[in-house]
């Protein structure tokens, strides 16, 4: 018989060192998070400072990953771009998850005209591309990061909602939450209480593919001119540079495209260590 | 004591319409009960003859679209039409529920003493730890091995048995008035079904509950409740005490019913009787008496109206007009 108990702080932090997705993701997001953080003390270079003579330089013992077009040290740009990742990523997510989760699960709750209303809503907001509502958003507020920022959480609500009410639909209907009635909880304390437990994996799992599509969305905006303005470097403004000069320099286009790669992979693993981590069912007890 | 004599739970011409996809269907009509304070109450029925639905209209939990009409009295509070919020304090704390599914009734995410301790903590007001402890004493009545230590496990860690024992305890943990079961042993083992139904019999005499018991399965209403009502295509066919009508059905549906039970000891080779035809459908129920079609004693007036409950012996009613007919044949029940 499995040893029974509930898992102590301790032995939830055991549990997850041992979970080799779980370690490796917050490894990678710890790298990220790390490059972000000792941009604000320190790069090997400006990232801001151009140097035209010196362009398009290839790895040396100067710059460990050669310069940009404009002779911009690419380890530097790299590490002040991971701010930008973050920031987005995490405000934009942020902004999707608590709205449209928030809103899913009153959906979910409520049916009836409450949950035609938000399911219609989030229908119209979705019918909107995010780079459309980032170009009305950008004639009003002006363009940069609070814009594209504010752009891809709008734009990450709709998605946020629908798994939400979906899946607490879904929860809703199990005779589980019947017991829970017929206990005499009330609706809120249901949802806070049985479906948003039972929901939660679904969620992270989302929310780890909604930060990689920010990031991407994110390179997009700024690509039109609409995110992160220059000389403020962004990994999807780096991209975005190299590819004019694809042919010329690829190595451009790789390094930002692994950082992407990367920082979106470690979150998935983060995200499903996570998901396993946090469901009694599958915490696997030897 | 005198107010034993008032009924704990009165319902009278309930009866439920609900909207399917294909229509208005009125699932239940005319259904009408007593029970006292300390009495246990059987309701049998095939699938779809309105007995689970019944039970959740008595605890408030149909869906929002269904229209509830006549009345249903909690210590002479009228329950039809009562505020949800006010529905959830009685809910869990007089009148509670055990489901049939033990495996699915729990929430996988928590671990079991949490749910039990809930209830508890919700309805009575208790502390944390009183309520573990309160916890850990109904878990050791129902039977649960090393509560203790269990207390922080979750469902996933329990066979069916030890969940439905678990189910009983959340569902007991504040002395309700009225405790439904509701097939609480259909999804169990045979050898498990008999102890849960003891545990359940001897908890309900313990406290003094009423109980309200619904099967499909003569065996079980005969052995666990006092008195029982028979349900078919939506309202009561027959009700009365379980001696009185397991020894003297009156209604061609209960016979057949009867009939229909598998044996031991029947000859090889015997057939089991059958019912013929099929249950109606609750979205076009017959004005009449819904039986008429599958019942080889019907006469027209039978499809005229539905008809009334009549008296056939001390508190045993049948609704048949050809209770006299069903009567006469050859006796079905123990006796025969």
């Amino acid at each position: 018989m499995v040893q029974a108990g509930a898992p102590a702080p301790n032995a939830f932090w055991r549990r997850a060192l041992r979970h080799r997705s779980f370690t490796v993701g917050a490894l990678l997001c710890l790298v990220v998070l790390g490059a972000a953080l000792l941009s604000l003390v320190w790069t090997p270079w400006s990232a801001y400072e151009i140097d035209v003579a010196s362009k398009l330089r290839p790895p040396s013992s100067a710059h460990w990953l050669g310069t940009d077009v404009l002779g911009r040290d690419i380890v530097s740009l790299l590490l002040v771009g991971a701010r930008a990742t973050i920031l987005v990523g995490v405000i934009a997510v942020g902004i999707g998850l608590t709205c449209g989760v928030a809103l899913g699960l009153v959906a979910a709750a409520q049916r009836g005209w409450s949950e035609e209303l938000i399911m219609r809503f989030s229908d119209f907001t979705f019918a909107f591309p995010a780079v459309l509502s980032a170009i009305m958003l950008a004639a009003v507020i002006g363009p940069g990061m609070v814009t594209s920022i504010t752009a891809i959480g709008i734009f990450q609500i709709p998605v946020f909602v629908r798994v939400t009410r979906g899946s607490a639909g879904a929860i809703w209907a199990r005779e589980f939450i019947l017991a829970a009635r017929a206990a005499g909880k009330g609706r809120f304390r249901i949802t806070v209480e049985h479906v948003l437990p039972n929901i939660l994996s679904i969620l992270i799992v989302q929310a780890t593919i909604q930060f990689a599509l920010a990031i991407l969305a994110e390179a997009a905006l700024s690509y039109l001119g609409l995110g992160t303005q220059p000389p403020q470097p962004s990994w999807g403004r780096m991209l975005n540079d190299a590819q004019t000069l694809l042919f010329q320099s690829p190595s451009l286009a790789v390094y930002p495209g692994a950082a992407i790669a990367l920082a979106v992979l470690g979150l998935n693993l983060l995200g499903d260590g996570l998901r396993d981590l946090l469901d009694p069912r599958l915490a696997r007890q030897r | 004591m005198s107010a034993n004599d008032h009924p704990l739970l009165d319902v009278s011409g309930l009866g439920i319409r609900l909207n399917t996809s294909r229509g208005p269907a009125q699932a239940v009509r005319e259904v009408s009960f007593a029970l006292k304070r300390g009495e246990t109450l059987g309701i049998v029925g095939e699938s779809g003859c309105g007995k689970s639905i019944t039970a959740l209209a008595l605890l408030g939990l149909l869906p929002d679209s269904a229209v509830v009409s006549g009345s249903i009295r909690l210590d002479g509070r009228e329950l039809v039409g009562l505020e949800d919020a006010d529905y959830c304090k009685l809910r869990g704390n007089r009148i509670s529920m055990i489901f049939q599914e033990p495996m699915t009734a729990l929430n996988p995410m928590h671990t079991i003493g949490h749910q039990v301790a809930e209830p508890l903590l919700r309805h009575t007001g208790c502390s944390a730890a009183e309520a573990k402890r309160e916890a850990i004493a109904l878990l050791d009545r129902v039977g649960l091995p090393d509560p203790v230590r269990r207390f922080d496990a979750y469902p996933h860690q329990f066979s069916g048995g030890q969940r439905q024992r678990i189910t009983i305890a959340m569902a007991l943990a504040c002395k309700p008035d009225v405790l439904i079961a509701d097939e609480p042993t259909t999804a169990l083992d045979v050898t498990i079904q008999r102890q849960i139904l003891d545990l359940i019999a001897d908890l309900v005499a313990e406290q003094g509950m009423a109980m309200i018991l619904i099967s499909h399965d003569l065996g079980v209403i005969a052995e666990n409740v006092q008195r029982m009502i028979v349900m078919y295509g939506g309202t009561v066919v027959e009700s009365g005490s379980t001696d009185a009508v397991f020894s003297r059905m009156g209604h061609p549906y209960t016979q057949g019913l009867f009939r229909a039970r598998p044996r031991l000891g029947a000859r090889k080779g015997m057939r089991l009787a059958t019912i013929a035809g099929t249950v109606p459908e609750l979205a076009d129920l017959p004005a009449g008496c819904p039986f008429a079609d599958r019942c080889d004693l019907v006469i027209d007036a039978c499809r005229a109206a539905l008809p009334p409950a009549i008296e056939i012996g001390d508190g045993h009613q049948a609704r048949c007009i050809r209770t006299d007919a069903a009567l006469a044949r050859v006796p079905v029940g123990v006796v025969a």
